[in-house]
């Protein structure tokens, strides 16, 4: 494949257990303060112990949107993370391997490639300096730092930041064991032939001494985007039972909870995490829950509850690939449709998919926004890349986020009304909402068609049934206008135009980078239902071929937009291994 | 204050006449007004079937939930605001069928909510099908040469399970009815409250006569609340005699009492306002 020459990619293999993901992310944030960009990847089985786990990272000094496939620098903690990636490795690129645990023979290389291999033999080294086992990691990033030429006081900085809590004795250690792995490596292997360095900034910090790194950037994945833009976004309640990719949503709400006052519950089931959303939305708070596709399953009756009782509700819903259990810790964009038409019955389903942390970030108020104005169930439909993937980014704008809560009677405006109707027929199909506790409001949140009062009819009286229903669709056309617009990447004057959503955006802007710009544009989906069909019009109006994207079998959005726009794709680019698609592999396709 | 009938709506109420529903009906109206509540100040969840259209003639904050649903959604509402009287409402079906793992975990939650079961050990609104707490060897329609399986106890599952206030009571005694539900509410906890409601139309078997010749009071035995031990043996009699009252009071605390989200004000007081999220962004620099 071919490789950018801008970017470098690092790449830790070995067991579950053996703590690659965060001795990666740890150097992920060194470079962020060293000034650099990231964008990292981990594939790991669904067990505890054992088995195989991979971190890449891809680092540049511009923003980095996708892990790339080549592998320039490896540490390998078990064989058979080298036979399983060793393909991956490219000309110039170097091995590091725990040669106290297993042998990689130099016949085993892949050929023609000038690849080195050195073993790094981490108990010894270990043993030899004194150090502790649980040290290996920073062992580990101390031989990348001293391959790269790479600022080894940003890593100090990280190990005072981590360890902050556990004491000088274990800030020590670690800063001892990356010292020790710089060294070893150094002289152990020959960094100097590396091609690579990752030079960051500043060199010094203002007063001279060495640089502790600067903190302008954010390393961070869009399930914590999530978590952060539902506090930004005023959301005090969560229900939720844990489901990969999903589940860090959770654990960082329940982590903060009490900081941030939002009450966060695991119940028994995801049936119940949605009507505990549900039963919150209805008493008056802003309120969500998450999954994935196995646990919203599970929880498409209750999204129909909320349309009917018109109570808002947010789920991120964090999509793996199926059907059933499918491939739980990998990932995909399989459940689209699913989403799309989720519940039984008539009614409007919002779906808004981040590409990345940051929209995510922007996204979720947003979506908060749309329940309550509309009084609907809104998806932010996420995926295990993004979800998992940490992005560094510019420091996320967490000011100014407007909260607009729709038609809400304060007790005042409540106790000036005579004969309150929870569903009243209006011009705008939006009805005012009273809550639970306040005088004057009593009526049902009903699940059976109802009146205006929210009392049950049947279809003896269907002419109220049809000004129930067609008053809750007059909301659509208002709805359609405040979604989030798709963006245009590229030149117009391109001549493929390439449809895609969600995560898959990362990959094509990393390629865009590669290609010459009249080779295509690119059109992005944030909201995904309902389609605005006027406004994709607008945009496809003057491109020469349209080539749809997906990380799915069926290229389930390009039938979406079938449905509503009755148009063809010249190509259809579908991946569905579970793996994302990498910036090599489109630049391939799309050169 | 508000009398029994300001609890009523408009609408007449479209339960069989002679249902059991309306003893237990009174019984709970007359409750809430001796407990000096107002419409609005209680949020009841309503399941689906006969029970659950009662939604329609029970004049308070009603939400009529799913089938099997409302033990969450009740949850979820004490949560949000605590200053309200909690009640769920619902059938054998739904309650300990179509909702049996939310009512297993909502005993040891704990919320301060109350929990209604109109158990008339049949399916009513479907038309006579057999419960989860249809006698083994009672013929239904789904059950034609009788049922095969054992009953579920209700109280017999929810003592040890941790529900802090576990009562029953019979439709067809609506003084008791009121007395025990008036306990029920008060309770700081997850207050079950079984209440044995014939249904005329589709169990010939379990008859307002039936029971009668059955039941027995607990306050007349001079019960002792606080023995869970002897409860739960208690909770089994099932049978020629069938006690009713107060099974077992616990007192461990309510889930949303022990929250220190809402320690001085409940969310809905709190409102919605956006949070600052700057300490939180510093873990991932």
């Amino acid at each position: 494949m071919p490789k950018n020459s801008n970017i470098f990619t690092l790449k830790i293999g070995g067991e579950a257990g053996q703590g690659q993901q965060v001795a990666g992310l740890t150097f992920a944030k060194a470079c962020a303060r060293g000034g650099l960009y990231t964008y990292d990847y981990s594939e790991y089985p669904s067990r505890i112990r054992g088995g195989l786990v991979t971190y890449q990272i891809s680092v540049g000094p511009e923003p980095v949107y996708a892990a790339y496939y080549d592998v320039n620098l490896m540490i390998c903690l078990s064989k058979l993370s080298f036979d399983h990636c060793k393909n991956e490795l490219v000309s110039g690129a170097v091995v590091f391997y725990d040669s106290d645990k297993f042998k990689i023979e130099q016949s085993e290389l892949p050929k023609d490639k000038n690849i080195k291999l050195y073993p790094l033999p981490l108990a010894t080294i270990v043993k030899e300096a004194t150090l502790k086992p649980i040290t290996t990691n920073s062992i580990a990033i101390g031989a990348v730092a001293a391959m790269l030429d790479f600022n080894i006081e940003l890593l100090n900085s990280m190990m005072r930041d981590i360890f902050a809590s556990k004491g000088k004795e274990v800030i020590d250690m670690n800063i001892k064991a990356i010292k020790t792995g710089f060294d070893y490596a150094t002289q152990n292997s020959n960094p100097k032939e590396f091609k690579y360095d990752l030079k960051t900034k500043p060199e010094k910090s203002a007063k001279g001494g060495p640089a502790s790194g600067g903190k302008d950037k954010v390393v961070i994945t869009a399930n914590e985007a999530v978590v952060l833009g539902s506090i930004a976004a005023g959301c005090k309640f969560m229900s939720a039972y844990p489901m990969t990719p999903a589940s860090s949503i959770l654990h960082y709400a329940a982590k903060w909870a009490e900081r941030s006052g939002m009450i966060v519950k695991q119940p028994e089931d995801e049936i119940s995490a949605i009507h505990m959303a549900i039963g919150a939305g209805y008493a008056g708070v802003r309120s969500m829950t998450c999954t994935s596709g196995g646990g919203f399953a599970l929880m498409a009756e209750g999204v129909a509850l909320a349309a009917l009782t018109e109570t808002p509700v947010v789920i991120a819903e964090s999509q793996r690939p199926g059907p059933a259990t499918g491939l739980p810790t990998w990932g995909g964009q399989e459940d689209l449709r699913f989403i799309a038409n989720v519940g039984h019955g008539d009614f409007i389903r919002i779906v808004l998919a981040p590409g990345d942390a940051k929209e995510a970030m922007f996204l979720t108020p947003w979506a908060f926004n749309l329940a309550e104005k509309y009084q609907v169930p809104v998806v932010i439909l996420l995926d295990k890349f993004i979800s998992e993937g940490h992005e560094s980014v510019d420091e996320l704008v967490t000011t100014n986020v407007k909260i607009d809560r729709g038609k809400i009677l304060t007790q005042e405006q409540l106790d000036k009304i005579k004969d309150y109707k929870r569903y009243e027929l209006t011009a705008d199909g939006i009805s005012s909402r009273a809550f639970p506790g306040m005088k004057g409001g009593v009526h049902i949140a009903n699940s059976d068609e109802h009146d205006e009062h929210g009392f049950t009819i049947e279809a003896f009286d269907a002419e109220m049934r049809i000004k129930q229903q067609d008053r809750r669709y007059k909301k659509l056309p208002s709805i359609i206008k405040e979604l989030p617009k798709p963006r245009f990447y590229g030149s117009k004057s391109a001549k493929t135009t390439l449809i895609g959503w969600g995560s898959v955006k990362g990959a094509v802007l990393e390629a865009m980078k590669a290609l010459p710009a009249d080779k295509f544009n690119f059109i992005h989906f944030t909201a995904v239902a309902p389609i605005d069909a006027e406004e994709v019009k607008k945009l496809i109006k003057g491109s020469k071929k349209l080539w749809l994207i997906e990380s799915n079998k069926t290229g389930q959005f390009g039938d979406l937009l079938k449905e509503n726009l009755n148009i063809e794709f010249d190509n259809k680019i579908l991946k569905y291994t579970g793996i994302p698609f990498f910036p090599e592999e489109l630049i391939e396709k799309l050169k | 204050m508000a009398k029994p009938q300001d609890f009523n709506t408009h609408v007449t109420p479209t339960w069989c006449p002679g249902c059991g529903n309306f003893g237990l009906w009174q019984g709970f109206k007359e409750s809430l007004s001796e407990l000096g509540l107002e419409p609005h100040q209680i949020a009841m969840v309503f399941d689906i079937g006969c029970c659950g259209n009662g939604v329609n003639w029970h004049n308070l904050y009603g939400f009529h939930s799913l089938h099997g649903r409302t033990v969450p959604v009740a949850e979820a509402i004490k949560m949000a605001n605590h200053n309200l009287k909690v009640i769920a409402a619902s059938g054998d079906g739904g309650g300990y069928g179509e909702g049996g793992n939310h009512f297993l975990h909502g005993c040891r939650m704990n919320f301060d909510i109350t929990l209604l079961i109109h158990n008339n050990q049949i399916y009513g609104l479907t038309t006579g099908q057999a419960s989860p707490t249809t006698d083994t060897g009672m013929e239904t329609k789904t059950t034609p040469s009788g049922q095969l399986e054992q009953p579920f106890h209700p109280l017999q599952v929810a003592i040890p399970q941790g529900a802090s206030f576990v009562a029953r009571t019979f439709a067809g005694d609506i003084k008791h009815c009121k007395e025990i539900f008036k306990q029920a509410i008060e309770h700081k906890g997850f207050s079950l409250v079984d209440v044995l409601q014939p249904c005329i139309t589709w169990n010939k078997v379990n008859t307002f006569q039936w029971y009668k010749e059955r039941i027995y009071k607990l306050e007349d035995e001079n019960w002792n609340t606080k023995d869970k031990d002897a409860a739960l043996i208690k909770a089994g009699e099932w049978g020629e005699k069938i006690p009713i009252g107060v099974l077992y009071v616990g007192d461990q605390s309510s889930y949303e009492s022990q929250l220190p989200q809402i320690k001085d004000k409940s969310l809905v007081e709190q409102g919605v306002t956006s949070g600052d999220i700057s300490e939180f962004l510093e873990e991932f620099k």
